[in-house]
């Protein structure tokens, strides 16, 4: 009845991941309690689980995406003090099976649970606004997507006290994944919740291929599109080739794992290393698939705050296309040791150097956007400047480790974590903090605090060399990576100093929470009524805080790369509209919601062998879309009259704003009457 | 950028230094004992310079530009609408180009003069290892001097290695830091690696590759000694009572964690080749 199932798979008598179980249920509870004592249910449940408005969506992305770094910052924290103290004759307080399943979820959850819906909620926030479009292409399939990575969470935290999760590494390398050395059921639900987010990526990187191809406003023509839009596309691509070679993978391993077949195994014609090239034709590319928009939120970050134009921005496409392209071509790169030939490694050693071509052109395009501009040292400005000079340090030892030579010594050992985390904790997390910081205004409609920000920011960045400069050093001292305890005392110093390094970015962590609770607090006093607190280039900034749910009553004309800059330039940035039409909008519906649900308990279900349930979800997720593809009634109109009331309380805010302000600023905030 | 902002960043490079400076000691990448260990030290070396000449006008050009075009600077020059110039943007596309040609070059001459395949050749006949990567131990077989030994490899001084290697488990990696590169042990079929060492001592080797729960314990020690020395350990192990015939091999294979050095006195002639066939015998024509 209920397959592997039974109350036995609960880890109870283990007090560290009960502790932790104990205290997600609690923050659980909580949070359901005040829902329910504010009464928030319905508006909870019409304004955002059901809404299929990009900016709702992308704000739940986020919201994902900042509980689940929680959770993989809290098994960073068991690894680090697990190391710190495990050396000599000490085992720490993890046992081997505990201590894989924590950096195997690590692994999982930051890429694919934490950076993956990150840059997704920022895509989702601003590509349709910087291009002047009122919706993504395809609203359902937004939330489709979002709610397929929301299960794909849930699995991996269920899996935390129903079961255990996978000891096989994220990466989940064969035959260490076969049935025969992971009879358990912790690579199954690796494999499901892996398989499933896969999927809702695939979706997205389609709706956003199609959203900016063809719903860009008239005049964005694709060399006057933001750079943020450039890197949102080029993810995309990167996206919708590289996740089905992962869905392929994931499926043949499924097959090996659930009918015995012979894909992967050691033996009877079984391949370990195709395993191992499929993972990394994905895995390579996801590298970048998280970085490009990071390096598109610096784009639009240096110019804002540098107050000028981004310098070169031909070469930066240009070699934005061109990352794009070898990424794809580096693969092997990651087994080097394989034993392929010297041809082959160098190949795709060069490839590798090949990138920090192009790289290198950005980190000099960013730097001549500083030339000679006026820079304003906001929070966003800050997470900027720590990437270019961490990034720069991070990319010297990647292409150390392209070098096949320098590679034999240096892979798999604690270098190489230090030099990818490098890469993923500036190139991508701070571009995705200095995303939050700069837009949070634009989405929420008040700033978060500066102080407390730049505080945060500091913790963050002296904490992540603290963490991992050690790291690069162990690695030059021959410490591989995964050890739970280790007999070299040598190695001890240097991990307690990173575990120390952990213990300053968590304060920092802490920061940006009490920093979020303060904004709140003082969010009547900083509201954002003009829109444009930044004093911002391209369109998002020239709709309201937060925007309408339409964005743009009128779709803006384009005439420049720096689209408000130049209609602020020409003093037509708020000019009114002499009319209003009626915009069609789609409905809300709780079937993405629903989709979601049933795709989460179709992964339970294969986990646990459950197959009746399996079946029964399988079909309603089937049923949920014939409906919805069956249904007429998806849009609603808002009448014009009701657009011509919100567009004119706005100007009625932009006109009182402006008398407040001394003379004499750079625009006129005066909305200027149609012609 | 204010001051407090530059103490903290000088004191990050500060950081940076006294972490490898600091280490040196202990660092064994930087310690080897080979010919290959030296020569992969050296590419590790000259790549780190050269990269140098683009990373270092980089971290001068973010403080220096970040603290010259400071908003609160009016005395700045303040050019809005610059955002291009054709002899900027072709160096900065030709530096990288430049630096990239030279690695390649260094990459294309030594991923061919260290290719773990290629046997070194200083005119002596190498000595054969055959290695086993079991569940969590290493087998090292002996062909020429028919004994096996767990745990432990012991070789001459001067003789190049000549290894052939496989796993009878999941994938895993065969490493001595001292000695130079690694190489993966796969079910089912051979790798190569050819080491040396010129100083006698006894090195860390270690599994490189995560490979389940005895991950951590499976290290073994790699003791280099004289001609002597080494001909006298081969006839001492000659003497053990245990034999590695197919059955004993069955018992030797079953998983265990941090297992204890073991010497066999005798090897079943071709073991190691009938490992790697056991994972080949497939209906579904196997590899």
């Amino acid at each position: 009845m209920f397959g592997k199932l039974s109350l036995a798979v609960i880890p109870l008598e283990n007090p560290i991941i009960m502790g932790a179980v104990g205290g997600t249920i609690l923050l659980a509870l909580i949070i359901l309690a005040l829902i329910t004592y504010y009464r928030k249910w319905t508006y909870l449940w019409q304004e955002w689980l059901t809404s299929l408005d990009h900016k709702r969506i992308g704000i739940m992305y986020i919201i994902l995406a900042l509980i689940m770094l929680l959770r993989g910052f809290s098994d960073a924290i068991l690894m680090r003090s697990q190391q710190a103290i495990a050396a000599g004759t000490s085992h720490g307080y993890l046992p081997p099976g505990h201590f894989d399943q924590i950096f195997s979820a690590h692994g999982t959850i930051m890429i694919v649970f934490m950076a993956m819906p990150f840059l997704a909620g920022l895509i989702n926030i601003v590509v349709p606004q910087q291009i002047g479009a009122r919706d993504v292409a395809f609203p359902f399939l937004n939330a489709v997507s979002l709610w397929l990575t929301a299960a794909g969470a849930l699995l991996v935290m269920v899996s935390l006290g129903v079961g255990e999760f996978s000891k096989a590494g994220w990466s989940g390398y064969a035959p260490l994944v076969e049935r025969q050395y992971s009879p358990g059921t912790g690579v199954d639900y690796w494999m499901w919740a892996f398989q499933i987010a896969g999927i809702g990526s695939l979706m997205t990187s389609i709706n956003f291929l199609v959203t900016i191809l063809k719903m860009r406003a008239p005049g964005m023509t694709l060399m006057r599109m933001p750079m943020f839009v450039w890197t949102a596309f080029f993810t995309s691509v990167l996206m919708a080739f590289a996740f089905p070679v992962l869905t392929v993978a994931l499926a043949l391993l499924t097959l090996d794992r659930y009918l015995g077949m012979h894909f992967f195994t050691n033996a009877l014609g079984g391949e370990i290393m195709m395993y191992i090239n499929l993972f990394w034709i994905w895995g390579h590319p996801e590298v970048y698939i998280v970085i490009l928009p990071a390096f598109g939120v610096f784009s639009e970050v240096v110019a804002t705050f540098c107050g000028k134009r981004l310098f070169g921005y031909r070469s930066m496409v240009y070699a934005t296309a061109t990352i794009m392209v070898l990424s794809f071509s580096v693969w092997v790169h990651h087994f080097f040791t394989m034993g392929a030939g010297p041809d082959v490694n160098f190949f795709f050693g060069i490839t590798t150097m090949l990138i920090a071509i192009p790289t290198g052109v950005k980190i000099f395009n960013w730097l001549f956007t500083m030339y000679r501009g006026r820079i304003r040292f906001t929070t966003p400005m800050y997470w900027t400047l720590g990437f270019i000079a961490t990034f720069t340090l991070g990319g010297m030892a990647g292409v150390l480790l392209s070098l096949p030579p320098a590679d034999y010594v240096l892979h798999n050992s604690l270098f190489l974590i230090a030099h990818f985390h490098t890469m993923l904790i500036p190139g991508s997390v701070f571009g995705f903090f200095a995303g939050y910081y700069y837009w949070f205004p634009k989405a929420i409609g008040f700033p978060l605090n500066e102080k407390l920000g730049k505080w945060a920011f500091w913790a963050w960045l002296i904490g992540f060399d603290l963490a991992f400069v050690p790291l690069y050093v162990l690695g030059f001292m021959g410490m591989p990576r995964r050890m739970e305890h280790y007999a070299n005392p040598a190695w001890q110093p240097y991990l307690i100093i990173a575990a120390g390094g952990v213990a300053v970015i968590l304060i920092g962590i802490f920061l940006q929470l009490i920093q979020l609770a303060v904004s709140i607090k003082q969010r009547h006093a900083t509201r954002d009524l003009t829109g444009d607190p930044w004093n911002g280039r391209t369109l998002e900034w020239a709709t309201a805080s937060p925007p309408a749910v339409y964005n743009f009553a009128q779709t803006p004309v384009v005439h420049d790369i720096d689209a408000f800059w130049d209609m602020k330039e020409k003093d037509i940035a708020y000019r009114q509209h002499d009319r209003y039409h009626d915009i069609h909008l789609p409905k809300n519906t709780a079937k993405g919601l629903v989709n979601g649900a049933l795709v989460f308990v179709f992964g339970f279900a294969m986990v646990w062998y459950i197959w009746w349930l399996a079946i029964l979800s399988a079909l309603g997720v089937i049923i949920t879309l014939i409906v919805r593809a069956s249904d007429d009634d998806t849009d609603y109109i808002i009448p014009a009259g009701r657009v011509e009331q919100i567009e004119k309380q706005r100007y009625r805010q932009l006109t009182a704003v402006a008398a407040e302000r001394p003379a004499g600023g750079q625009t006129s905030l005066q909305p200027s009457p149609a012609v | 950028m204010k001051s407090k902002s530059f103490l903290v960043s000088s004191g990050l490079c500060t950081l940076y230094a006294a972490g490898f400076l600091g280490g040196c000691s202990q660092m064994l990448l930087f310690d080897s004992k080979g010919p290959i260990g030296d020569a992969e030290r050296l590419v590790i070396v000259k790549a780190f310079v050269l990269m140098l000449i683009v990373v270092i006008p980089v971290l001068v050009m973010v403080l220096w530009f970040s603290r010259r075009y400071r908003a609160s600077n009016t005395k700045a020059i303040y050019a809005p609408e610059w955002s291009y110039s054709g002899k900027i943007d072709l160096a900065m596309w030709l530096v990288p180009v430049a630096i990239v040609t030279a690695l390649g070059i260094l990459s294309w001459n030594e991923t061919h003069q260290l290719d773990p395949y290629k046997p070194i050749e200083p005119g002596i006949d190498p000595i054969r290892i055959e290695v086993v990567s079991m569940d969590w131990k290493w087998l090292f077989i002996y062909p020429d001097h028919d004994i096996a030994v767990v745990n432990q490899i012991v070789f001459p001084t001067g003789v190049p290695l000549n290894f052939r290697i496989t796993s009878d488990t999941v994938l895993t990696s065969f490493f001595i830091p001292q000695l130079g590169s690694q190489i993966y042990a796969m079910a089912g079929r051979q790798s190569r690696l050819h080491l040396m060492a010129d100083e006698p001592g006894s090195y860390a080797g270690h599994n490189q590759q995560f490979s389940g729960r005895g991950y951590a314990d499976m290290h073994f020690k790699a003791i280099a000694v004289s001609r002597e020395q080494f001909e006298a350990w081969v006839q001492n192990t000659r003497q053990s009572p245990d034999k590695l015939d197919p059955a004993r091999y069955q018992d030797l294979a079953k998983p265990s964690v941090d297992h204890a050095v073991m010497y066999f006195s005798s090897v079943k002639p071709g073991l190691f080749d009938f490992i790697i066939r056991e994972y080949q015998t497939a209906e579904l024509g196997g590899r």
